[in-house]
């Protein structure tokens, strides 16, 4: 007798035209516990966890921070392999704002935010025509062109980088504002590719021959989408240069890049949860591996094989698709 | 009215060494049906895309109401009234049906003449949907495109193309690949948009069905213009006759 897994979704969601009719206590604490969850455990571990893991956890939640900035310009169509661009240029703009103007990281944070999103946007604006992957070539080439010229010209410290730059408040402050912003950029994030907006976004991944003949600009739309997206990288590298103190020209190095696509791979594309997730078991994964030294990257790339082999939907797609499903097995008469 | 509703003069088109279509002209009037027809590679669906701004004409003009559609975005085009199908469907897949039609209807021509940017289009999208044959209420409109059959992506094909409020409609082969009985239902569909004074072009291979709306019929072969008129009168001239039946096995066959 074969057998075969049935799955249904949870009755929750009841559809009633757009209306989601949510009937007792229990199916609130279903839709928001998900949500809520992992923002209080985190809190509670970044409060309790020394002053070297609470550094850990701010890294993590900036690298999660270029994640969630890949996964939205992968969802537009536009697949990035060089998140280093953003996070460098946000990370330079912040450092030379400091360091040469004096400014305070409140002021110099928001501006390289804005400012590296535009200077980003302008950069690839010529080959937002290019599709899939001429598009990730050019994103490939540009951070270590930008490195090279920092070297060759010696602009702004050249190899030595610019250091002595202001620090954020140190400890809790530096921490819960990385965590306000992470959860800020996902759910925000989330809900605009929910809306009639994140509809078009989507639409131009799928088919943009047909969204042109709808009658709306797609490098428009592609435009905005960089914009967002390479927004919220900046923010990443100019938040990571004031915690450190320095900027330099390993800003704009591959590990950068390579790291948010890893942990998209891992976590689970599309959702942009999921590359958050990545990040968390990501990074971590890297700081308790140093010990071991050089086999440092075998082991971790073993993992990372482990996990694409195991789980190619990625880890969010399995644990939302176990929480929103129930599964049994039914006999298939043959 | 001054100048004609749609005029194309010596559209030209050649890609590499293959002359797509050369020196088109032809005129359209208002509220009217043109078939295009022709054996497979004669030129009609470059002919479409030119008319749409997907490709840009080599020489010639595209007058839409006394102005000049060639060498314009796609995008633009759409906006002022000439909306068009694919004839390989090009839906959202990722999309329910319904919110398919959310893209076009937030395109600056549907907002401007639907009016307020914040309407239910949620409402409007599943009218267009009941409009191209959908059942309302039906579990249909909520599934996502990537698992309707190919007949409910060619209603929602049209559905998105409508929902612009198009004055000019181009069909590129909108019959293709559907049965005799989703055809029959489709052809009301378009009865009811030319009662509406919608003027439309259409690409078909289903001659039958076509004659039996089409007010102007244009022939095609190898890129040129070898026919235009009547329907009956075109398909009793001897160049169309010969176009035809030389590759009588392959057009012939459903029509």
């Amino acid at each position: 007798m074969a057998k075969r897994l049935e799955r249904l979704d949870r009755g929750i969601k009841v559809r009633s035209d757009d209306i989601f009719a949510l009937n007792s206590w229990r199916e609130m604490l279903y839709i928001i516990a998900p949500r809520v969850l992992p923002v209080l455990l985190l809190l509670v571990v970044g409060v309790w966890a020394s002053t070297y893991w609470q550094r850990v956890i701010m890294q993590v939640c900036m690298i999660g921070l270029l994640a969630i900035s890949w996964d939205l310009l992968a969802a537009v169509g536009m697949v990035s392999l060089g998140q280093a661009l953003f996070f460098g240029i946000g990370a330079y703009i912040a450092g030379v704002l400091n360091h040469y103007l004096g400014m305070s990281p409140w002021l110099t944070i928001p501006l390289a935010t804005v400012g590296g999103a535009a200077v980003c946007t302008f950069l690839l604006l010529p080959v937002l025509r290019l599709r899939g992957i001429y598009f990730s070539m050019v994103t490939l080439i540009l951070p270590l062109m930008i490195e090279r010229i920092i070297e060759a010209t010696k602009v702004f410290g050249g190899t030595e980088g610019l250091s002595g730059i202001e620090s954020l408040p140190q400890g809790m402050t530096e921490l819960i504002a990385a965590m306000v912003v992470v959860w800020i950029a996902l759910f925000s994030f989330t809900r605009m590719m929910n809306s009639d907006y994140g509809l078009i976004l989507k639409g131009i991944n799928d088919n943009d021959r047909a969204v042109m003949s709808a009658g709306l600009n797609i490098y428009y739309y592609k435009a905005q989408a960089l914009f967002l997206s390479s927004g919220v990288a900046a923010f990443a590298g100019a938040f990571i240069t004031h915690a450190y103190q320095f900027v330099g020209m390993p800003v704009f190095a591959l590990d950068y890049s390579i790291l948010p696509i890893a942990a998209a791979a891992v976590g689970g594309m599309g959702t942009l949860a999921g590359p958050l997730l990545g990040c968390f078991i990501l990074v971590p994964m890297n700081e308790l591996l140093r010990g071991l030294g050089g086999m440092r990257t075998v082991i971790y790339a073993l993992l990372l094989v482990v996990f694409t082999v195991g789980l190619p939907e990625g880890i969010f797609h399995y644990i939302k698709r176990k929480y929103t499903q129930f599964e049994r097995w039914v006999e298939v008469d043959s | 009215m001054s100048s004609p509703f749609l005029s194309v003069e010596n559209l030209s088109k050649s890609f590499g060494g293959v002359q797509a279509v050369s020196q088109v002209s032809f005129e359209l009037e208002e509220n009217k049906v043109l078939g295009v027809i022709g054996p497979n590679g004669a030129g009609k669906t470059t002919l479409i895309n030119l008319l749409t701004g997907f490709v840009r004409p080599d020489t010639g003009k595209v007058l839409f109401k006394g102005q000049n559609l060639a060498g314009l975005r796609p995008y633009k085009i759409a906006n002022l009234g000439v909306a068009r199908t694919f004839q390989m469907v090009k839906p959202f897949y990722q999309l329910p049906a319904f919110k398919n039609l959310v893209l076009p209807l937030r395109s600056p021509r549907a907002r401007h003449l639907i009016g307020g940017r914040y309407g239910d289009l949620d409402a409007v999208a599943k009218d267009l949907l009941e409009e191209v044959g959908f059942e309302r209420d039906s579990w249909v409109i909520y599934k996502h495109a990537s698992v309707l059959p190919h007949g409910y992506l060619k209603r929602l094909e049209l559905a998105r193309c409508i929902a612009l409020s198009p004055e000019l409609i181009v069909l590129d082969e909108l019959f293709s690949g559907l049965s005799l009985a989703e055809v029959a239902s489709l052809v009301p569909v378009i009865d009811k948009l030319k009662v509406q004074g919608k003027t439309i072009i259409m690409v078909e291979h289903r001659l039958r069905e076509l004659f039996r709306i089409a007010d102007q019929v244009v022939v095609m072969n190898f890129g040129q213009k070898i026919a235009d008129g009547k329907p009956k009168e075109v398909m009793e001239q001897q160049s169309v006759r010969e176009a035809y039946l030389g590759s009588e096995e392959e057009e012939g066959g459903d029509a």
